[in-house]
């Protein structure tokens, strides 16, 4: 079965939130935030954090494509069939091949898009940096190995160079996944799923497989540890699929699920909602402190979200191009309000709960 | 301003009832806390499936909407919270039809 579209993107749906400038207008608009809301600068700085220092990065995360075979509801990267043009080129990888080689903090290359896998180069890149014996994380969407004939060889491809595949799934049941993601998208990531366990992947221990949980509506996402029995007993009880951990991650008020929040009037209650979750302890283990995100276009930021709202790095090291660790290691994050979604309850990073 | 008996602003000062009488109001939220905490005898989500339904019994409002809430972070879904609401609506209507033996009792213990 394929997958159907729920939605198209902001930018070909003419939305203004297509534009990052409107979209950090409205996060800061005094007037649709709650009456006893505090910016999320002064409340670091009420606990005594006054910036948020980075440590020497760790994590080089590249999104190398915004094309993508589902327009999912609350895409952040606003991805999609339509997104052909916004696609790493060849030479940008091999610059960032040579960053990866050069700095030894680097243990893992973080790879997302879209759908990377549609990227031309995808699977040199990955081959590269297997090379390099750096650890390799593929953000696969599940659907895009049983969207083409041509895909059907993924799971081996990954089993081969021991790629740690971290997959969306926010739910068990069809109706609740299809409904975020595209109909259709769940009976494919089921189909996907069984294909990874075949070769190996959620069942032993070098070939990690983990999924990702994300709230499929304006409401923050329970305990990762009580979320991931659930998901392994009805997945292994339903359709006989396994994987190793559940990964909850707060959805933030940006791009399209910014646009959802406003669409159903959400947006001020779903600000309040994680404004006062606010946990000064997630603060220690953010991932922007040891993660450099770097865009297709080879642009640096201090994490995939402020990526989406063209939030560079606050270095005079901004691109590929000129990519300087030492001043890198020294940067301030650059924060702004949807910075709550990190921070609330238990934490949300690109790998789960933070505490 | 419009004057109403539930307005959906008061469940967030709900804390405030320790205004009057503090040790009893602590007390009780010491223990509404531990109640719901964690993965115990029964997991979060089922506590938040039975709160749900007590909701709809003693028919409170804030309970309805903070145990929606609840229940769909906790990862229960639609048709889970559903079945809660007819289980709490089965125990209450089977609870008023039983009370019809005693009906049948009296009316059998009156008529000739």
């Amino acid at each position: 079965m394929g997958v159907k579209q729920r939605s198209k993107s902001l930018s070909a749906s003419g939305n203004q939130l297509a534009n990052t400038f409107f979209q950090l207008e409205i996060l800061n608009k005094k007037e649709l935030l709650p009456t006893s809301y505090v910016k999320f600068k002064d409340k670091i700085a009420q606990v005594g954090v006054p910036n948020i220092d980075v440590v020497p990065v760790e994590i080089f995360q590249l999104n190398i494509g915004k094309l993508c075979n589902q327009t999912c509801a609350h895409c952040h990267v606003d991805a999609g069939p339509d997104k052909k043009e916004e696609q790493m080129t060849k030479p940008d990888l091999e610059r960032c091949l040579l960053i990866i080689k050069a700095v030894d903090s680097i243990h893992t290359v973080d790879i997302t898009g879209g759908a990377p896998e549609m990227n031309v180069n995808f699977r040199w890149f990955v081959t590269e940096v297997r090379k390099l014996n750096k650890k390799i994380i593929n953000r696969c969407n599940l659907t895009i190995i049983r969207s083409n004939p041509k895909y059907y060889d993924l799971p081996e491809f990954f089993a081969e160079n021991k790629v740690h595949i971290v997959s969306s799934l926010p739910y068990f049941s069809a109706s609740r996944t299809d409904k975020q993601r595209g109909d259709g998208v769940f009976e494919d990531s089921i189909s996907a799923l069984q294909m990874l366990n075949k070769v190996g992947y959620g069942i032993v221990d070098n070939l990690k497989l983990d999924l990702v949980y994300n709230p499929s509506g304006a409401f923050l996402p329970g305990s990762q540890c009580s979320l991931e029995n659930e998901f392994k007993r009805q997945l292994l009880r339903r359709y006989d699929v396994k994987f190793h951990n559940l990964l909850c991650i707060t959805n933030l008020p940006i791009s399209r699920f910014l646009d959802y929040l406003i669409e159903t009037d959400n947006y001020t209650d779903y600000m309040e909602t994680l404004a006062n979750a606010f946990n000064p302890a997630t603060l220690d283990g953010l991932m922007c402190k040891n993660t450099i995100s770097v865009s297709w276009d080879g642009n640096l930021y201090d994490c995939d979200f402020n990526q989406m709202l063209n939030l560079k790095v606050a270095s005079n090291s901004q691109h590929i191009s000129n990519f300087d660790v030492q001043q890198l290691n020294q940067r301030k994050v650059i924060i702004n309000e949807h910075c709550y979604g990190c921070t609330a309850g238990a934490g949300s990073s690109c790998g789960g709960e933070l505490v | 301003m419009e004057k109403k008996y539930f307005d959906p602003k008061d469940l967030a000062k709900f804390g405030e009832i320790t205004k009057y009488q503090k040790d009893m109001g602590t007390k009780f939220f010491d223990w509404y806390g531990e109640v719901f905490s964690g993965d115990t005898a029964l997991t979060e989500r089922e506590k938040s499936l039975i709160a749900l339904a007590v909701a709809h019994t003693v028919q409170c409002p804030y309970c309805i909407d903070a145990y929606t809430t609840a229940c769909l972070e906790k990862g229960a879904d639609e048709e889970q919270m559903m079945e809660a609401v007819h289980v709490a609506a089965a125990i209450k209507g089977g609870a008023t039809l039983a009370f019809g033996i005693q009906m049948m009792n009296h009316a059998e213990k009156m008529n000739m």
